[in-house]
């Protein structure tokens, strides 16, 4: 999967989870950046991106991914393994 | 459901009845905190939620000035780990790991007895824990008691014994639900790392909806009726093609083992108390045959309250099951094969429920398993009795129509019936037909064992009567109950007045007006006032009062009536006291 689609898809999860369509990311969108992100919807975020994706984030990953940017590289590692 | 759903509901709360809930955990609870909210929506109710701040339970339960205390909630959910059990196990020397379940068991008992939380009719829903098998001693855990495999297993055994012992907790069987989906299902190792919670999101929705199961029992919302479509539901093939002998059930012929089991599960929810009812498409003869005729069958002819076989639609047959029952569709259950009938009455009856059975009949069982239909919060012998009031009701029924008069049939029946206070004998009882009287009720007050026992040894404010119904045909057992508060020295204000509607029509309410006014005439009260408090489901007797001779406060804020003791002259009626033996 190309990395502008994974980060279409993961938009579209956050537009879904957060409940907001006008939601627009970029590599450097952080959790500062959009007002319903917070640490329990990062959470809500984490599981609904597993799933999308058919992968699963480490307890470390889930701490420290900063950016969105992290956040898919992360996504693209996982699945070309 | 899921948890995003829950989550949209809770906008919806405004305007349902609002249900006061403290929720006290010792790991992060806002999510469980969320789905329970989104989930009492969806019951239909705005759960005003209190959530203490998590690993504070000890300070919660036992300071007086805490804000559970001060909260006052109908029901509090103690929601303890077994990670945080895990933990504390791990600190104490084997000595000490014998005793923790003991330890624990001290603390949920300390907490049932104390009446500053529980005393006002509250309520404890306790989670129960489930297991993490740690496999330190792997399966050899069964022989020593330190281990907590063994501990856990003896916890959560403990906790039934004390959910006997008190009649105000309730548990929240999380261990059962575990078993059901799984550890891996129920746990997401990665966000309890990262977040201090137990729950999975996706196990969120199922433990929330245990915990409302047993809320919505405590306020009376239940099952109480299951209705069973036949060809492909209780057996196996088309008895009006294949005939009785060739239908799959037992052992031998095709899945028969499938039906075998689910028949048996249901013969387990009759003699627990839920009314069954059939409603198949069949020539009634041919239906009944394999009742009757096949020896594999577990269910009889005898297990089935009401029995509608014919080519009616579903739609209409179940209304007429509902009419000679007389309970609301919001308490029934409908299980078809067929999804074409199964839409026709989702559409057509509102509040019934109709589960989306699997295609394989092999799978009905642990599917039904995994809604959770039935819960209660009460249970007693007479319940496996009612099956059979319902079939007498019916010959009560069919004896009316050979009457011309109504005096006459009423006459005919021979009924007396028993006056008694609170006893340890019908106190189960009478709590339990509080909280399932939901038409005949005036006031629609839910008591629990508790409150009947305190309100008994309270003489000082209240006059307590129970009323039992025997005729030629049979016994009704307990059907009404009247609670009466002694305002003043002239004054008794009606509380409670409910009777089952089994009764209805049988001239109960004025035998039970003469009952109370000879005791209000006997203790000098001048006046009994009753009052009218209208709900979705009581409009039955919104006239009650005024009907027995009670005349309208005016000014008053409710509907509230008065009765002239003095003047009052007893009302006709062919009920006798039944004399003690």
């Amino acid at each position: 999967m190309e990395k502008n689609e994974i980060l279409a898809k993961v938009q579209t999860i956050f537009r879904d989870v957060l409940d907001n369509e006008e939601i627009v990311l970029t590599d450097e969108t952080t959790a500062n950046d959009i007002e319903e992100w917070d640490s329990l919807s990062h959470i809500q975020l984490i599981v609904a991106i597993e799933k999308a994706f058919g992968v699963k984030f480490t307890s470390l990953e889930i701490k420290e991914l900063g950016d969105v940017g992290d956040m898919c590289q992360c996504i693209e590692r996982k699945l070309r393994k | 459901m899921k948890f995003k759903d829950l989550q949209r509901n809770i906008k919806q709360s405004s305007g349902l009845p609002v249900v006061r809930m403290a929720l006290v955990g010792d790991t992060a609870t806002q999510f469980l905190a969320t789905a329970i909210r989104g989930m009492g929506v969806e019951r239909g109710y705005d759960i005003e939620l209190f959530e203490a701040e998590y690993n504070q339970v000890e300070r919660q339960f036992l300071d007086p000035t805490s804000e559970l205390h001060q909260f006052h909630a109908d029901v509090i959910v103690l929601f303890q780990s077994t990670h945080k059990l895990c933990e504390r196990h791990s600190l104490l020397s084997v000595e000490k790991q014998t005793l923790l379940a003991d330890e624990r068991l001290d603390f949920v008992r300390s907490i049932c007895e104390n009446s500053a939380l529980f005393g006002g009719g509250g309520k404890l829903i306790c989670c129960n824990y489930p297991e993490i098998e740690d496999t330190v001693f792997g399966s050899y855990a069964n022989k020593v008691p330190s281990s907590f495999t063994y501990q856990v297993r003896k916890l959560n055994y403990g906790l039934m014994e004390l959910a006997q012992k008190y009649p105000n907790m309730f548990i929240c069987d999380l261990a059962g639900l575990q078993n059901k989906f799984g550890r891996d299902f129920m746990f997401a190792s990665n966000v309890y790392v990262s977040t201090e919670m137990v729950l999975s999101v996706d196990s969120l929705p199922y433990v929330a909806s245990r915990i409302m199961d047993i809320v919505c029992a405590i306020r009376g919302q239940f099952k109480k009726c299951l209705i069973l479509d036949l060809d492909n539901t209780v057996w196996g093939g088309v008895v009006g093609d294949d005939s009785w002998e060739n239908i799959q059930i037992g052992h031998g012929l095709g899945i028969g083992k499938a039906f075998t089991e689910f028949q048996e599960w249901i013969k387990k929810l009759k003699n627990r108390g839920i009314i069954i009812a059939v409603c198949s498409k069949n020539d009634e003869d041919k239906a009944k045959e394999p009742f009757e005729k096949n020896p594999e069958m577990v269910l009889h002819l005898d297990d089935i309250a009401v029995f509608q076989a014919n080519w009616e639609t579903k739609v209409d047959n179940i209304r007429t099951i509902q009419r000679i029952l007389n309970i609301g569709f919001d308490s029934m259950v409908f299980l078809d094969d067929n999804p074409f009938e199964r839409n026709m009455v989702r559409e057509n009856i509102a509040g019934i429920t109709v589960p989306e059975l699997p295609e394989d009949p092999g799978e009905y069982l642990e599917y039904l398993y995994s809604l959770n239909l039935f819960e209660t919060a009460s249970y007693s012998g007479a319940d496996k009795d009612r099956t059979k009031q319902y079939q007498i009701e019916a010959q009560r029924v069919s004896l009316a129509k050979t009457f011309t008069n109504e005096a006459d049939f009423l006459k005919s029946l021979d009924m007396v019936s028993k006056v008694t206070g609170f006893d340890a004998f019908n106190t189960p009882r009478v709590a339990q037909l509080s909280q399932r009287s939901n038409q005949f009720n005036l006031r629609t007050v839910r008591y629990t064992e508790a409150d009947i026992k305190a309100i008994e040894a309270d003489k000082v404010h209240y006059a307590a009567f129970s009323f039992t119904l025997e005729d030629k045909f049979g016994d009704n057992g307990l059907i009404c109950v009247v609670i009466l508060e002694k305002r003043d020295a002239a004054t008794l204000f009606v509380d409670t007045w409910f009777m089952s509607c089994r009764v209805l029509k049988r001239g109960m309410e004025n035998f039970t007006l003469n009952t109370i006014t000879d005791y209000a005439r006997a203790n000098g009260y001048k006046r009994i006032i009753g009052e009218y408090l209208p709900t979705a489901k009581n409009k039955m007797v919104e006239e009650h009062y005024p009907k027995l001779g009670f005349t309208k406060i005016e000014g008053a804020p409710t509907a509230q009536f008065e009765l002239n003791v003095d003047s009052y002259r007893h009302r006709e009626c062919y009920i006798q006291i039944k004399q003690e033996e």
